[in-house]
């Protein structure tokens, strides 16, 4: 404990006195520990992250490293076995004492690792749009909030394709269920009858999809344009799209966005009849800015010519850089330093534009929405301007009274209308 | 950075060609007028930019309009004039000026931005050109104006689609153009008798399209009076508490309405009293008793009898309102006559539906319970006849899954690739079939939960494998063009030829099993061994070899259903567990041992899972589940099976 | 061989000294542990391995449950890690509960008003069900607020669906490999149904955060973990002490005979479906409590547990021990679970074959699946066999007749040696 205070105030004295940060309490190497899934069923989406991490940790080394010290990565299987992340984290936090953790794809796995975060003071990114409702303050979250996301495109098929009726269509998980939840309350707001929402959720993995597609082709027949909403996830879209091509559902008719539906996933499917269907996400592979080209240059090098980059992938891209910048400010590792320097860090986004790190651990980010190509890459048709990740949605009742603020209220769940932080540690 | 300066020099060296194009055309000048609305790209926005270009009675508007909705037009992003181009390669346009459609030059595309239209405005740019492409020359311009009305018809769209019925000349147009006529006429026709007349028409049809025209007609509002109006456009009388009116909205529409006081919500009440609170009382109450419902209910009453806050009704009150008031539907969507007319059509329409609905679910579920059956036929071997557990089964569809995939990396014609496939995807799982049996099986057929242990090793370390060799992404199986698509019999009942392939093929995997086994010396063979070991052994009968072959077919038939199931779904090292469980439970309900009963299996639990997702239709999980439970409890009655072997065969 | 043929019976120690054996080893290690422990002794094991360890021994118990089940009774069940997280998620509502029912009160208390009853419910359920988009509690949370009913749930639940499933099981005379199909169907509904947000255990989510012991914040894992490593050992030793007993009476005699031939103990008039639902029952109560156990030291239950998978390794790790002896159940679930999680860890050295890196992480599922198939051939009697070995015990010449269908199972004649 006094190790720690120690060395916040030193990170305090360095930043007033703006010396070059050499601080000595850093302990080479420097380790970042990398907790994805290596095997088991998120292998699939999760070991593409793990080769992100090594590149990024290979890039800083090649720039002189951090802090004057090499960069290592420690990369630990927790095998897509929710309690295994609890277990590993507390290893890489004990154990191999790393200075932050890089990691989880699933909601889940991120609730099974937070309370040895917050036990042990750890530091984790975590990459993947995700339902919101949670804010840790030993977690920042790169990837999109449902205000980053789903609402944007959902915004987009109220105005631009003037769909008045929705077919929100997941997999029977929290991020479908959740982010249906909100956009169900967010679409009765702006008018849209609750008869006009069809909600359904399928297994993980689901392939037999003729009856849903009939039943969503059923919904136009009175008058109304229909639009779907996909959160299904992972290899199910296959499925989904091969039945949706099938049918004869073009994107005129029928637009369907999805929100994990990304490069990766178009890899293993025939687009061509796909072309016009929409996805929502803050990164397209087909950005073009020259940070871009120079990445997906760098990762194809590394990785192979036929492999693509997507949108989590360059959210470990900011919150590695991001870390590294807030960990050369503060001149230490220390999470209390870092965290703190964390707060209005800025770095370029891949597609253009600055993303801001907010003091409710979320990032400002611009959402794009892209159509899929027949090449299985998208093309970018619209990007809004940066929008602030908020934590808490504004669009259910029990979360629109809370806010997060971890620089001056210090909380990550505090009610506006008492006033009072609900909870400071999480509750899982 | 260098690409950079690569563009800048050649932008140099090419002259900027863009001097070249008539700045001061009409066309263009019109587009610069509204350049700001075009560039903005926003459907909200573009109305008056698009109605601009299809009012100019310019002979080009159409041709932008047409460039402009296939993402051909390009703005030079330093002067802002509009041409169209090509894209000769990625970074090479021929660009084209749209006053009178000269080639101005190939340039590079860094001064140029495209403009890129969402589906949106690509129809309401549709909508504007049909007035342009209605008496086409081009039967495919005509027609995709006709798709352009199905998707976004509006007024004017009925009087231009009457003029052109005269001179079409394809009867296929023409049947559409008549029938859109005719829906058009549903909805923008000038007198009632005309509308009711088309709406006569469509007796009987099931086209999504006519319900669509018809169900805005019955569009109603709910209304709220002390005695039912006599008007003739009321609809349906609602009571409070129904499916269609809840009791609290029934109450929110009388309180609009100002026919009753407001209630007020929990929240509402506490923030009150917290507001009202004075030296730790709220009314004279101390504020630690406020501690439950009724105290707070209390409390508030007592505030409202100071007059503080404003009194809200009581239950009591919203009872009596909500009976002392007639709530009922009023029409707005048309004349009434014409509702009645529309009411009339839609029931009769909505009967014709709900068969067909259910004849839709009826192919659906035959499709499910072929595909069962598809991956349970390999097991109704192994398992129904050898008696052999084999938990690696499902690894073996993905085998064959995966040989397809390979074959199509080699062969890129789908057509040859699958006809390729199926015979490889046979013999590669034949081979890993024998192998097994030659390796692990034999030496544990007295002990059948042994087997189970041990090919579900295999299955583990199988799958595994998998993943290392062709990673953990889906791998694409594509089908051949002429299984894309489906077999539309009306607007309700259709389903994709790949799954009426799929259910070919397990026909004639019933016909080859039948065959095999009681038509061929193989078949005999094994029904001996199987029967009898020994007794086969002392005819001469290698039964070594006989399991062998055996094993081998029935693994063998597991591969081509993998390389159906892979066309059908995906392609994935998991694929083969998502089928395994339900190949049991095929196998064991029907019977083991019989074809017959597979078949009989794989039809009730493609059909049960169906009829239980038409029940709760937004949980395709749930009816997995509740199929499963079902199951189950059919075997505690049946443990036999559908089709029980009786007699000697049974012992076997 | 039954007991009126032995004289006069010895104590229970001295015929079966493996027992006595197991539970000094037993004890040994627990004090070994908590001396070599950070939370009270010399800080050479870390928090985290100690986790492992009482995990481990949970796992352990389970696997004495599966072996009794199998390796004496000879029902495969490939169900019983359903009952393991039946028994976790009925504590884990209690944990949930309270846990949550503290930070509620603590927040509301600030409030100018004094909570209803019905607020602090609705906190309580937001905070709970708000990541499944959902703020009223199911009914089946009717209990949670009181710790004994839920630990009664912990025994009842599994117990009561273990009877009626096995009731009905046993009744029609689903045996053999058709009994191990079906109860692998009934862990697929169950683990399916739990997936759903309907079911009221927040889905895919599970309950998570159940190591954070209500009450308790202040007290370090370090220690609390110890404590919990403290009662999964009693808890084994209690399991093994009754196993040993149930396997050493007539009853024990009589359910071996069931695994050895069903048909031969039902003409010899002993109710054998009574037996198997007895067995069957109490193996689930056993299971239930293992995983009340086990899942607050891994801190999360969620339906993945419950998979047909997990189950299916609970089997593997009984074969891969020695079935038939209950030392033998123990070592196979100590081992297997210890030497996966020193493999899935990334620790162990990748081989270079030159051409191709062998990466463990990669490799190490195949190898795991090709062992069973390994020791189902060549070493039917598991590392237990081992012992045999040791000690010379030696199968009895049954001069080329059938070893009858549980051929790794320890047989009554070589026991009695």
């Amino acid at each position: 404990m006094s190790m720690k205070f120690l060395s916040t105030t030193a990170a305090a004295a360095l930043l007033v006195s703006t010396l070059p940060a050499l601080a000595q309490d850093v302990s080479c190497p420097i380790k970042v520990g990398v907790l994805h899934s290596l095997s088991g069923t998120m292998a699939i989406s999760e070991t593409t992250l793990k080769d992100t991490m090594e590149m990024l940790v290979d890039i800083q080394n090649e720039k002189g490293g951090l802090l004057g010290c090499e960069l290592e990565a420690v990369v630990v299987d927790p095998a897509s076995d929710w309690p295994l992340f609890a277990e590993k984290a507390r290893e890489l936090l004990t154990v191999q004492e790393v200075d932050v953790i890089f990691g989880s794809w699933t909601s889940v796995s991120r609730k099974s690792a937070l309370p040895v975060l917050e036990e042990l003071n750890g530091l984790m990114f975590y990459p993947v749009q995700y339902e919101g409702e949670e804010s840790s303050k030993n977690v920042f979250y790169t990837g999109a909030a449902p205000n980053q996301q789903a609402i944007p495109a959902t915004d987009y098929f109220l105005e631009e394709l003037g769909v008045e009726k929705f077919a929100l269509l997941g997999t029977d998980y929290v991020y479908p269920r959740t982010t249906n939840n909100i956009l169900e309350a967010y679409l009765q707001d702006k008018g849209i009858a609750e008869e006009d929402i069809f909600v359904n959720y399928t297994p993980f993995g689901h392939s037999d999809w003729s009856k849903i597609v009939a039943d969503v082709v059923a919904l136009g027949a009175d008058g109304k344009k229909v639009g779907v909403i996909s959160t299904i996830n992972g290899d199910a879209n296959i499925g989904f799209y091969k039945e949706l091509a099938a049918a004869g559902i073009s994107a005129d008719d029928i637009p369907v966005v999805a929100f994990s539906v990304g490069e990766e996933e178009l890899s293993g499917l025939d687009t061509t009849n796909l072309v016009g269907h929409l996805a929502a996400w803050n990164y397209f592979q087909t950005a073009d800015t020259g940070a871009n080209e120079e990445w997906v240059a760098a990762w194809k090098a590394r990785m192979g010519e036929e492999r693509v980059t997507n949108d989590p992938m360059e959210a470990h891209y900011i919150g590695f850089n991001m870390w590294v910048n807030a960990a050369t400010a503060a001149g230490t590792t220390d999470v209390d330093a870092v965290r703190t320097a964390m707060y209005g860090q800025e770095f370029p986004n891949l597609t253009g534009g600055t993303a801001v790190m907010l003091p409710n651990h979320h990032l400002s980010k611009p959402v794009l929405i892209g159509e899929i190509q027949a090449d299985g890459q998208f093309d970018i048709i619209s990007a809004t301007d940066p929008v602030p990740g908020d934590a808490w949605t504004d669009f259910l009742p029990e979360s629109a009274v809370l806010t997060s603020d971890w620089k001056d209220l210090g909380c990550g769940m505090y009610n506006t209308t008492t006033s009072t932080c609900v909870q400071i540690k999480s509750n899982y | 950075m260098l690409r950079f300066v690569a563009t800048l020099i050649a932008c140099l060296t090419l002259a900027i060609p863009a001097t070249a194009q008539q700045a001061d055309a009409p066309i263009q000048q019109l587009l610069q007028s509204q350049s700001d609305l075009i560039v903005k790209s926003s459907r909200r926005t573009i109305g008056p930019a698009i109605d601009a270009l299809a009012n100019s009675g310019l002979p080009q508007a159409q041709v932008v309009m047409d460039k402009w909705q296939t993402r051909q037009m390009w703005v030079n992003t330093e002067t802002g004039l509009f041409i169209y181009a090509e894209e000769v390669d990625r970074d090479t346009l021929r660009i084209f000026d749209f006053a009178d459609g000269t080639e101005i030059g190939e340039v590079p595309d860094d001064g140029y931005d495209q403009l890129k239209p969402n589906s949106g405005i690509r129809g309401l740019i549709g909508t504007a050109l049909v007035q342009f492409q209605l008496s086409d020359p081009e039967p495919d311009t005509r027609r995709r104006a006709l798709d352009a009305i199905e998707r976004g018809a509006e007024e004017s769209h009925l009087a231009a689609l009457r003029a052109s019925l005269g001179n079409e000349t394809d009867t296929q147009i023409l049947a559409r153009k008549q029938r859109l006529e005719r829906l058009l006429t549903i909805a923008y026709g000038e007198t009632d008798a005309e509308r009711i007349e088309a709406i006569q028409s469509f007796e009987g049809d099931l086209g999504v399209d006519v319900r669509a025209a018809l169900n805005p007609l019955l569009s109603a509002r709910i209304e709220a009076a002390d005695v039912l109006p006599t008007d003739p456009d009321i609809g349906q009388v609602l009571s409070p508490g129904s499916e269609q009116l809840s009791r609290d909205d029934a109450y929110a529409l009388l309180v609009s309405a100002d026919l009753a006081k407001p209630r007020i919500s929990v929240e509402d009440q506490r923030n009150a009293l917290i507001e009202n609170i004075t030296d730790g009382q709220v009314a004279g109450i101390q504020v630690a008793t406020l501690n439950s419902q009724e105290a707070r209910d209390m409390a508030y009453v007592a505030l409202a009898d100071q007059g503080t806050v404003t009194a809200v009704a009581t239950e009591a009150e919203v009872d009596q309102r909500l009976a002392n008031h007639v709530f009922y539907e009023r029409y707005v969507g048309a004349p009434p006559e014409v509702v009645f007319a529309a009411q009339a059509a839609l029931n009769a329409i909505e009967n014709k539906v709900a068969i067909n609905q259910m004849f839709d679910l009826s192919l659906d579920a035959l499709s499910l319970a072929s595909i069962y059956f598809l991956a349970a036929i390999g097991l109704a071997i192994t398992f129904g006849v050898m008696g052999v557990i084999n938990m690696a089964h499902g690894e073996f569809i993905m085998m064959g899954a995966y040989t397809g995939y390979v074959v199509q990396l080699f062969i890129p014609d789908y057509t040859l690739s699958i006809i390729v496939a199926i015979p490889l995807a046979f013999a590669v799982t034949f081979g890993a079939g024998v192998a097994m049996e030659r390796l692990v099986i034999r030496w544990l057929y007295h002990r059948p939960l042994e087997t189970l242990l041990a090919t579900f090793g295999i299955s583990i370390a199988l799958q595994q494998i998998a993943k290392n060799i062709f990673g953990t992404q889906a791998r694409p199986l594509t089908a051949p063009g002429w299984l894309d698509g489906s077999l539309v019999i009306n607007d309700i009942v259709s389903i994709s030829y790949i799954r009426i392939a799929i259910f070919v093929l397990a026909l004639l995997f019933l016909a080859l099993f039948l065959f095999v086994m009681n038509r061929t010396r193989l078949g005999l063979e094994v029904r001996a061994v199987t029967q009898n070991p020994r007794m086969a052994a002392s005819m001469g009968i290698n039964p070594d070899k006989i399991n062998m072959l055996t094993f081998g077919f029935g693994s063998g038939i597991a591969g081509i259903a993998g390389v159906a199931i892979g066309l059908y779904a995906k392609v994935t090292s998991e694929m083969g567990s998502d089928y395994i469980v339900q190949s049991f439970m095929t196998v064991v309900v029907g019977g083991v041992g019989n074809i017959w009963g597979t078949l009989l299996g794989a039809t009730m639990v493609g059909f049960l899972q169906k009829g239980i997702e038409w029940f709760n239709p937004s949980n395709t999980l749930a009816a997995q589940t509740y199929m499963i439970l079902f199951i189950i409890l059919f075997i505690q009655f049946r443990p036999k099976g559908i089709i029980a072997l009786k007699g000697r065969a049974a012992e076997a | 061989m039954t007991d009126a043929a032995l004289p006069r019976r010895q104590p229970f120690a001295l015929r079966f000294p493996s027992v006595m054996i197991f539970l000094a080893i037993l004890a040994l290690f627990t004090v070994g542990v908590t001396v070599l422990s950070e939370g009270f002794g010399m800080g050479v094991i870390s928090t985290s391995f100690i986790k492992t360890l009482g995990k481990t021994l949970c796992l352990c118990l389970v696997a004495l449950a599966m072996d009794l089940v199998w390796g004496y009774c000879g029902i495969l069940s490939l169900g019983h890690m359903a009952f393991f997280g039946l028994g976790g998620y009925a504590i884990g509502m209690w944990l949930m509960y309270a846990r949550t029912e503290i930070i509620v009160l603590e927040s509301l208390s600030a409030a100018a008003l004094p909570p209803t009853p019905q607020e602090v419910s609705d906190g309580i359920a937001t905070q709970i069900f708000g990541v499944v988009g959902s703020s009223e509690f199911p009914p089946i949370w009717a209990f949670a607020y009181s710790l004994p009913l839920q630990l009664a749930a912990v025994v009842l639940v599994p117990g009561v669906l273990a009877l009626i499933f096995g009731w009905l099981a046993f009744r029609s005379r689903v045996t053999g490999v058709y009994l191990s199909i079906l109860t692998q169907a009934m862990t697929l509904a169950l683990s399916l149904h739990l997936f759903q947000n309907d079911s009221g255990l927040r889905g895919n989510n599970g309950l998570s955060g159940l190591q954070n012991l209500p009450g308790l914040g202040e007290t370090p894992q370090s220690i609390v973990s110890l404590w919990f490593f403290w009662a999964s050992a009693l808890a084994l030793a209690l399991g093994y002490l009754l196993c040993a007993w149930i396997v050493s009476g007539k009853f024990g005699s009589v359910i071996r005979a069931i695994r050895d031939d069903e048909a031969r103990v039902r003409f010899l008039g002993y109710p054998v479906e009574a037996f198997k639902l007895v067995i069957f029952t109490l193996t689930a109560v056993i299971a239930g409590i293992a995983g009340a156990l086990y899942y607050p030291q891994a801190g999360i239950v969620n339906p993945a547990e419950i998979a047909p998978i997990a189950s299916i390794y609970l089997a593997v790790w009984v074969a891969i021990g020695g079935r038939g002896r209950l030392y033998g159940a123990v070592i196979g679930a100590a081992f297997v679970s210890l030497v996966s999680t020193w493999f899935t860890g990334g620790q162990a050295p990748d081989i270079n074959l030159g051409f191709y890196t062998i990466s463990w992480v990669d490799w190490w599922t195949v190898l795991l699946g090709l062992s069973f198939v390994g020791v189902t051939l060549f070493a039917p009697k598991g590392i237990g066999g081992l012992v045999d070995v040791l000690i010379d015990r030696k199968s009895p010449n049954r001069h080329g007749a059938d070893l009858g269908p549980d051929h790794g199972a320890l047989r009554e004649q070589e026991a009695d040696k």
